[in-house]
C-alpha cells in the first residue's frame, strides 16, 4: 500500500514574491502561515531530507529516531541488511513508536496499547485483537496490512541516508546533479565514517536564516575573525562557489593557493584581520590533506536542510530542523573514518574546536540568526538585499558573492508556489524619511 | 588537610573566576599537563570522544580565552555557577577522582536569567600541600541541547 501521494497543499498564500532574486521579503521569516505551508510543501513535498548516517545503523536492529521537518521518522536496519524508514507514529492513536534517538530493537511495541511493528514498519500484532473471553476485540474485518505508519522513499548516498514523504521526488542522482554528487563523493566516497560525537544547538531564529548563513560565503571571513586572524580561508585563496541548476544545492570551497603572494585586500577593507594574535598551541591547525588534494574547506548544502562540511580536518554533517517560526534545531554529527590513524583521529578531535556550538569559526553563526530575527521585527513589509556578486544564482570563481543565497530563494519560491511580482521601487514605499513632531500643545506637524 | 576540603576550595575559586573574576586566570586551575572537555551525557555514555570544547594542553585553554577576547563575536553574557558538594570517588598518591554536580544560569545582555546547563564535573585532581589542581576535567552536560552558543567555559 502506497500512501506517499505528495503534497496536497495549495498555493502558499495570497502573497507574491519579488521577481528579482536580490530581494527577500522579511515576512518569510516571521509568518506562521508560511511556516505551516513549508511543512506541507517542502518537508512533505518532492524533496529529499537527510535522515541519518548509514554508519549509525551498523547492525540489524539498529535504529535512529529522526525528523523530516517536524515529522518524526524512524530509520532502521532489518535482519535482511537493508535500511527502512517509516513515520515514527503509531497507526492506532498516534503515539511515538520509539522514543530513544538511537537504539537497538528486535521490533517496536507502542507503549500506549502495545501495537507491535517489525523493523520494516509493518503492523504485526494488536494487543487483545480477539478480545477477552469472546468479548471486545477488533472487528473481524480489521486488516493489519492496511494499518501501519507511512513508509518513506529512501536513498543512500555515500553513507548519507535521505528520505522523502513524496513519491514525486526525482531520483537522488537527478535531484543532486553530478557536481554536487562529485563533491559528496570527494569527502565520503570509499570511506567508512565513524561518529565521534553528536551535539544539538537550538537557534533563536527561523530555519531559513541558518540556511542562508551556511550558503553565505561573503560573511565567512568577516564575521568569523578566528580564521582570518590566522591567515586561513581568506577570500583571496583559490576557491569558488558551485550552485546547481535548481539553485537549492551549493558547494563553497577554498584551497591553498600555492602561488599567491601576500594580499593587501583585507587591510584595504579595514576588516580586522591582521592582528598579531598567535595561538599558544598552534597544533590546533596542524592537520593533514583530507583526501589528498589542496582543498581545506568545502561546505556543501542540499535543499532544503542538509549540510556536509569539511573545515580543515573537521568533517561533520548538519541537519537543520525547523521547530517554530523563530526556533531551529541544528544537529551536528562529527565524523572520523575507519581508516584514520591514531594521529589523524587526534587532529579531528582537536579541530572539532573550530565547529559546533562552541566553535572558533562557527559560534557566531549561533547568534547571528537571532540578531536578524530581532532586527527585522516590525519590518515585515521590507526586504533583505542580496546583490553581492550580481543578480544571478550561478556558479562563480569568486567567493565574494551571494549567488548561492539567491539560489536558495530561487528554489524556495518555486517550491512554495509563489506568484512572482515586481516589487515597488524603494522611493515609493511608505514611511521613508517622514517625521512627525508633536508640540507641547499637542498639535502635530508632519 | 582533607582532600575534599582542598577540592571544595579550588572549585569555589574556579567558578568565581568564570562568573565574577577574570577568565585569564581560568587556565591556572589546571596542571601544566592537563585535559579539558565539554560534552553531553549522551556522548559520555556512548563513549563518543568528541567535545564541544576539547583541549589536551594548557596552551589550548589559554587559546580559548584569547579567542573569546580577540576573535569571537557574541552577545555579552555572564554565568552563575551553583555547585554541589564534591563526591570523592578514588584517592591514590596525591591524585583524586571526584564528581561534582553543577547548575549554570546564563544572564544575557539586559535580558533575563536562564537555566543554561546542568550536569557534573568528572574530575581528576592533583593535590599537593593542600592545593588542588585539575589534571583532567570532563564537563558532562545533562542535556544534549545547547541554547544558541557556548562561548564562556563551564
Ligand atoms: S497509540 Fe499506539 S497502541 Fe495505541
Ligand atoms: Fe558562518
Amino acid at each position: 500500500m502506497d500512501r506517499l501521494s505528495g503534497t496536497t497543499a495549495g498555493q502558499a498564500r495570497d502573497r507574491t514574491w519579488p521577481r528579482s532574486l536580490t530581494q527577500v521579503p522579511y515576512w518569510a521569516f516571521q509568518d506562521e502561515a508560511v511556516y505551516r505551508a513549508e511543512q506541507e510543501r517542502l518537508f512533505h513535498g518532492p524533496y529529499w531530507s537527510y535522515l541519518c548516517l548509514e554508519a549509525e545503523l551498523a547492525k540489524p536492529g539498529d535504529f535512529c529516531a529522526t525528523f523530516i521537518g517536524e515529522q518524526p521518522v524512524l530509520v532502521t536496519r532489518d535482519v535482511d541488511g537493508e535500511v527502512y524508514a517509516f513515520e515514527n507514529r503509531c497507526a492506532h492513536r498516534g503515539a511515538l513508536i520509539a522514543m530513544a534517538d538511537h537504539g537497538h530493537a528486535r521490533d517496536f511495541t507502542c507503549v500506549y496499547h502495545a501495537w507491535t511493528y517489525n523493523l520494516q514498519g509493518d503492523l504485526t500484532a494488536v494487543a487483545f485483537a480477539e478480545g477477552i473471553g469472546g468479548k471486545g476485540g477488533m472487528p473481524p474485518e480489521f486488516c493489519m496490512a492496511k494499518h501501519g505508519p507511512r513508509k518513506l522513499r529512501l536513498a543512500v548516498v555515500h553513507g548519507l541516508v535521505f528520505g522523502s514523504l513524496s513519491n514525486e521526488v526525482p531520483d537522488i542522482e537527478e535531484y543532486l546533479g553530478e557536481e554536487i554528487l562529485d563533491r559528496i563523493d570527494r569527502v565520503l566516497g570509499g570511506r567508512r565514517p565513524v561518529v565521534l560525537g553528536r551535539f544539538t544547538q537550538m537557534l533563536p531564529n527561523n530555519w531559513k536564516l541558518y540556511v542562508e548563513n551556511v550558503k553565505d560565503s561573503y560573511h565567512a571571513s568577516i564575521l568569523h575573525l578566528f580564521f582570518t586572524t590566522f591567515g586561513i580561508n581568506r577570500l583571496s585563496q583559490r576557491g569558488g562557489i558551485i550552485v546547481d541548476s535548481s539553485g537549492g544545492h551549493h558547494v563553497s570551497y577554498s584551497a591553498i593557493d600555492r602561488s599567491a603572494a601576500a594580499s593587501t585586500e583585507y587591510s584595504e577593507q579595514r576588516i580586522r584581520s591582521d592582528s598579531e594574535y598567535r595561538l599558544a598551541d598552534p597544533s590546533l591547525l596542524e592537520g593533514f590533506s583530507e583526501v589528498g588534494d589542496d582543498i581545506t574547506l568545502q561546505i556543501l548544502s542540499v535543499f532544503p536542510g542538509f549540510v556536509l562540511q569539511q573545515i580543515q580536518n573537521s568533517v561533520a554533517v548538519r541537519q537543520i530542523l525547523p521547530r517554530s517560526v523563530e526556533r531551529t534545531k541544528l544537529n551536528w554529527t562529527y565524523l572520523g573514518f575507519e581508516s584514520d590513524t591514531e594521529e589523524q583521529r587526534l587532529v579531528r578531535l582537536k579541530q572539532a574546536n573550530l565547529v559546533g556550538p562552541a566553535g572558533y569559526v562557527s559560534m557566531e553563526d549561533g547568534g547571528i540568526g537571532g540578531f536578524v530575527q530581532r532586527g527585522i521585527a516590525g519590518a515585515s513589509g521590507e526586504y533583505a538585499t542580496v546583490q553581492m556578486g550580481g543578480e544571478s544564482a550561478a556558479s562563480s570563481e569568486s567567493r565574494v558573492t551571494e549567488a548561492s543565497v539567491r539560489g536558495f530563494w530561487k528554489a524556495y519560491r518555486g517550491a512554495m508556489g509563489y506568484d512572482l511580482a515586481d516589487s515597488p521601487p524603494d522611493d515609493t514605499r511608505p514611511g521613508r524619511h517622514r517625521r512627525a513632531r508633536v508640540s507641547r500643545a499637542g498639535r502635530e506637524d508632519a | 588537610m582533607d582532600n575534599s576540603v582542598a577540592i571544595g576550595r579550588a572549585q569555589a575559586r574556579y567558578v568565581r573566576c568564570i562568573d565574577d573574576g577574570s577568565l585569564d586566570d581560568w587556565p591556572g586551575f589546571f596542571t601544566e599537563d592537563c585535559r579539558y572537555r565539554v560534552t553531553t551525557a549522551d556522548n559520555h555514555r556512548r563513549g563518543l570522544p568528541a567535545g564541544l570544547i576539547w583541549a589536551d594542553t594548557k596552551g589550548m585553554l589559554h587559546d580559548r580565552v584569547s579567542a573569546l577576547r580577540e576573535a569571537n563575536i557574541y552577545e555579552p553574557h555572564s554565568y552563575r555557577h551553583m555547585l554541589g558538594q564534591p563526591a570523592i570517588l578514588a584517592e591514590s598518591g596525591g591524585e583524586v577522582e571526584s564528581e561534582t554536580s553543577f547548575l549554570v544560569l546564563r544572564i544575557t545582555g539586559g535580558g533575563p536569567t536562564d537555566v543554561f546547563a546542568s550536569g557534573r564535573y568528572v574530575d581528576r585532581y592533583v593535590v599537593r600541600d593542600g592545593e588542588a589542581l585539575l589534571r583532567e576535567r570532563v564537563v558532562v552536560c545533562d542535556s544534549s541541547e545547547i541554547d544558541t552558543l557556548l562561548a564562556l567555559p563551564l
